[in-house]
């Protein structure tokens, strides 16, 4: 796995944020808890979690919207620095979740897609950047007549499309998608994923899919990545961590997916965990998932169980590693 | 589920068969139109203009400013002239009803056979046209309000601004020294710098002299303790827009923090900076008019709105149109400028847009 | 065949704003049996929340429902007092929103909250609203109810506050429970609680259920009966089955098609192409023609009218009838 280069090589990324609790006392909350992982050139990463597991908080740390507590990120080779980040952020872009909020309603779309143009100086006069522009809107199937009206005037997934259009104009090797897809519209929805992976196909970008909606992370993926309360729990191929899911945690979540077909719904058995996610402030010792559990045993709560191979490829995060294996015989996706 | 719904057989013998054709894409086209592409500044104007009051008070503010630009230029007398008949005071030119004439001057009109120019608003206890100084008391009383606002307007923008975007110990620092100046009194203040100012300025001449210390020292007040509710309120708007992915977005694009205020932040923000302007310019003439009507305002013999109400409290039983006057006026003004303010509100707050 | 509870029968809500009538529901008809759980499913301004919001008569400021009957128990409730819709409100038909985030008042407990609920509703003494209420948070997977009562709705979770919801909603024994989009807010974990408490309930209890989302997957899991809407209209209706695999609407399959596949094979999905529709600017036929591949001219010119395809399965789609045509003229000829 070494010998190839990867794009993004992230290690032991930590994002903890000061909570202030009272007078002058300040907890750490611990966002993101020692997180590690790669992508290849044009691998996309799907990266799945509940609310509050830190995995929005690991793309935004990537990017340097946060500054990191501590890990290393190195980037197609290449140690990300404070120092180094501007010129890096030409390779390294993103798409938010908010299709309404994360474009300027007082910018055209002319102006929302030419800001990167503009802040990194890509064009040499006016026509260049308008040219630029329209066929970045040409890329993502806007249509031209477009581009001086504002962002409002526009649909979910036409905004969507003109933020895909903010990131590419960079020519990014590395895109960080985060939850893309969930605010909008089944039926424009699947606009938006094929466009994801058209654009793949044709530039060659990777990218990092942070999503809660499991089969779209599925369908996207080359590989996903399951965290649980700051920490990753589960790393495989696609259809690998469906099909055989070993982390208590990857099954159970699996298997809570809706399946929008009424005779795999009535016959599957989900595995509904009990309790709530605990505050990533005060989260229990050792293992994070142990309370919620179904297997969790006593010496879950002594330390915190190490991302390890099982398979080739495989990664999980569990000390009753012997038990995996009766697990992977447990529920299926299908 | 029951049968028993409305059905029609839409099979009936006249229908046209052509009409099954598949679609072309033109035709399917035709009905996927976008609506009229608007500006949001466009559309608030539009919606400004569709609000009955707020037009009425634009009509009235506008009536009011060609009134005052204007009539000193048609109206023959001066805010501080006494009325004089051959050379000497015309002693009976005082307190003149509306459109009356003294003594001497029908005198002279029908001696002339000429028709002079009517006291409108009729004359005050020293023989001056009250008119005139009633249009000089409103330009007072607006440039005051206008300039004041403006002062606010720089400073608890530029304050305001600074402080919610740096956040952190920033912001604390920043915010508690408003938490200062808003436990001062601003009467005491204007009172004291007054006095000082007096000292300070006296003999001086130009604009200052003639407005007075006491307006110099308002002006004062205003830039150094108005400003704050300014400042709270642009600051909590930064705060609000800040928390947006577009600022997000301009991040991670790696736009600097100068173009990012300047280009996502205050343009965000500018709806809610109008409205409080607008506002606070009704609130800053009504200081201004308390302030002269208890003596602290402009220098005799320049009026002021709230001067000339306190002037007219005097003789209110024998001559109470001279209160009445630049009471209405204040009146009128204010309100105008309030329900602009409103319908300014409603036509920009994105929260009650649909 | 069971009762009819809920007979809705061509409904129309408008809303007016200041860009002119917004019609959001648009002659939508439908029914639901005791017992039964119906989902109304469809993207953002198909109407399908204005369509349960008008059966409880909660429309915000400037809607209102301007035709149509909605029979509950052959009692037309469009005519109700407004005294008779607050009964109607609280003992017959109860709602849970999406957000349990705001959907509580913050500055009471939950004890408070619920018993008021119960009070309003039944004639209990205080006592035994307290005790009514730790039964019902009991019911609804709620642990340590003597302790929760005394709580604030911050204090909880949005499973919780969900759950809190629900025994709220089911305080006065309701025989329709409306369910807005109940765990959309909510985590996919939490959703499955949720989803298998409410259809525990649903045994236990026996009321019928209305379920607006726009999540097949949900829907799929928990109806009996399913109506497509797209664009104020209802474009089909039927059974589970009948909507899943015999979908007899261009939308519904178009729908269908654009959802990743459970078994993970890669295939490029088939989106629906174009945007959604304007409500503002809508087109003299079909809702959804401008996007259907198969449009035909009339679907352009005439809103196609509803008709049987199977018993119990309904669709407006003129491709329907076109292939009614060719198979009645084959059969002619």
């Amino acid at each position: 796995m070494s010998e190839e280069k990867m794009l993004v090589d992230v290690r032991e990324l930590k994002q903890y944020f000061p909570v202030r609790t009272g007078w002058g006392k300040v907890l750490p909350l611990k966002a993101v808890d020692g997180v590690s992982f790669t992508i290849r050139h044009g691998e996309t990463l799907g990266l799945v979690g509940e609310s509050g597991c830190g995995k929005t908080t690991v793309g935004r740390t990537l990017l340097r919207l946060y500054k990191p507590t501590g890990g290393e990120f190195y980037f197609d080779g290449e140690l990300v620095t404070e120092k180094n980040m501007p010129s890096l952020r030409k390779q390294m872009q993103m798409v938010f979740q908010d299709p309404y909020s994360s474009l300027n309603p007082r910018m055209t779309v002319e102006d929302i897609i030419g800001e990167p143009l503009d802040v990194h100086h890509l064009y040499s006069n006016k026509a260049e950047r308008r040219e630029k522009i329209l066929s970045l809107m040409e890329t993502v199937g806007l249509n031209a007549e477009h581009a001086t009206r504002y962002a409002h005037e526009f649909s979910g997934g036409q905004r969507q499309r003109i933020g895909i259009a903010r990131a590419l104009a960079v020519n990014p090797k590395f895109i960080v998608c985060d939850e893309p897809v969930s605010a909008l519209d089944v039926s424009i929805q699947a606009q938006v994923v094929n466009m994801f992976e058209e654009l793949q196909e044709k530039l060659g970008v990777a990218y990092l899919f942070i999503a809660h909606d499991l089969l779209v992370v599925r369908h996207i993926s080359h590989r996903i990545a399951v965290m649980y309360l700051g920490r990753m729990v589960e790393l495989a191929d696609a259809d690998e961590i469906y099909d055989h899911p070993m982390h208590p945690y990857s099954k159970s979540l699996l298997s809570s997916v809706p399946i929008p077909d009424p005779r795999i719904a009535r016959e599957r058995r989900r595995i509904v965990l009990s309790g709530d996610i605990p505050s990533p402030l005060n989260a229990p010792s050792g293992c994070p998932f142990r309370t919620r559990c179904p297997y969790g045993q006593d010496d879950c709560a002594e330390c915190m169980p190490e991302l390890k191979e099982v398979e080739s490829g495989h990664f999980v995060a569990c000390h009753h590693m012997e038990d995996a294996a009766r697990m992977k015989e447990g529920v299926q996706l299908r | 589920m029951s049968e028993d719904m409305p059905k029609k057989n839409p099979l009936s013998l006249q229908i046209d068969l052509k009409k099954f054709e598949p679609a072309t894409e033109e035709e399917k086209k035709q009905q996927d139109v976008m609506s009229k592409s608007t500006t949001f500044f466009r559309d608030s104007m539009k919606k400004l203009f569709r609000n009955p009051l707020a037009v009425f008070s634009i009509i009235v503010l506008v009536l009011i400013l060609l009134v005052i630009i204007f009539a000193p230029m048609i109206v023959p007398y001066g805010y501080s002239e006494m009325l004089k008949f051959n050379g000497t005071k015309d002693k009976t030119a005082m307190n003149l009803a509306p459109f009356t004439y003294s003594v001497n001057e029908q005198k002279y009109m029908a001696e002339h056979g000429v028709k002079l120019f009517p006291h409108i608003f009729g004359t005050d206890e020293l023989s001056r046209d009250y008119f005139i100084r009633v249009v000089y008391g409103t330009r007072v009383s607006l440039a005051v309000g206008f300039f004041a606002s403006l002062i606010v307007l720089v400073i608890g923008v530029l304050y305001g601004s600074i402080s919610g975007y740096c956040g952190g110990r920033v912001d604390l620092i920043m915010m508690r020294i408003v938490d200062v100046i808003y436990s001062l009194p601003d009467m005491l203040v204007i009172i004291l710098l007054s006095v000082v100012l007096k000292e300070l300025l006296d003999g001086s001449t130009g604009i200052i002299a003639k407005l007075g210390t006491n307006m110099v020292s308002i002006f004062i007040v205003f830039g150094m303790l108005y400003w704050v509710g300014m400042a709270r309120l642009v600051r909590g708007q930064i705060l609000s827009v800040k928390e947006n992915e577009y600022v997000l977005a301009a991040k991670s694009i790696g736009t600097k923090s100068s173009r990012i205020v300047r280009r996502h932040i205050l343009p965000n923000c500018l709806s809610v900076i109008i409205i409080t302007t607008a506002l606070q310019i009704p609130s800053a003439i009504f200081t201004e008019s308390f302030l002269s009507f208890i003596g602290l305002g402009v220098a005799a013999p320049m009026p002021s709105l709230g001067s000339l109400a306190n002037n007219a409290r005097q003789g209110m039983q024998s001559y109470p149109y001279k209160l009445m006057f630049p009471a209405l006026t204040i009146c009128l003004i204010v309100l105008a400028l309030n329900l602009l303010g409103d319908g300014l509100r409603d036509a920009l707050d994105p929260k009650l847009r649909k | 065949m069971s009762e009819k509870i809920l007979d809705v029968r061509n409904l129309h809500t408008s809303f007016r704003t200041d860009a002119g009538e917004v019609r959001a529901v648009n002659g939508v008809s439908f029914n639901l049996e005791e017992g039964k759980s119906l989902g109304i499913v469809g993207e953002s301004g198909s109407g399908k929340s204005v369509t349960a919001y008008s059966i409880l008569q909660i429309l915000t400021g400037n809607g209102r429902v301007t035709g149509g009957e909605i029979l509950f128990r052959g009692e037309d409730i469009l005519k109700y007092t407004p005294q008779q819709m607050r009964q109607f409100r609280g003992k017959k038909c109860s709602i849970i929103f999406q957000d349990p985030m705001t959907s509580l008042n913050p500055t009471f407990t939950i004890g408070n909250q619920l018993m008021e609920a119960i009070l309003l509703h039944t004639d209990r003494t205080k006592k035994e609203a307290r005790d009514r209420a730790e039964e019902l948070l009991t019911l609804v997977g709620v642990n340590e109810p003597k302790r929760r009562l005394k709580q604030y709705p911050h204090e909880l979770s949005g499973g919780m506050r969900q759950r809190i919801m629900i025994a709220m909603a089911l305080s006065s024994e309701p025989d329709i429970l409306i369910a807005d989009e109940p765990t959309t807010a909510l985590d996919v974990t939490i959703q499955a609680q949720i989803l298998e408490l409410m259809q525990e309930l649903q045994k236990k209890i026996g009321m019928a259920i209305i379920m607006v989302t726009h999540d097949l997957g949900v829907i799929a899991e928990m109806c009996d009966e399913i109506i497509v809407m797209y664009g104020g209209r209802v474009c089909e209706r039927g059974s589970a089955d009948d909507i899943f695999y015999g979908p007899a609407h261009e939308y519904t399959k178009g729908l269908l098609r654009s959802i990743p596949s459970v078994n993970g094979q890669k295939e490029k999905l088939i989106p629906i192409a174009g945007t959604p529709i304007n409500l503002l600017n809508m087109p003299k036929g079909c809702a959804f023609c401008s996007r259907c591949d198969n449009a035909l001219k009339i679907c352009l010119e005439e809103v196609p009218e509803e008709e049987l395809v199977s018993p119990g399965h309904y669709a407006s789609c003129w491709l329907n009838v076109k292939k009614r045509m060719e198979g009645s003229g084959e059969a002619a000829s």
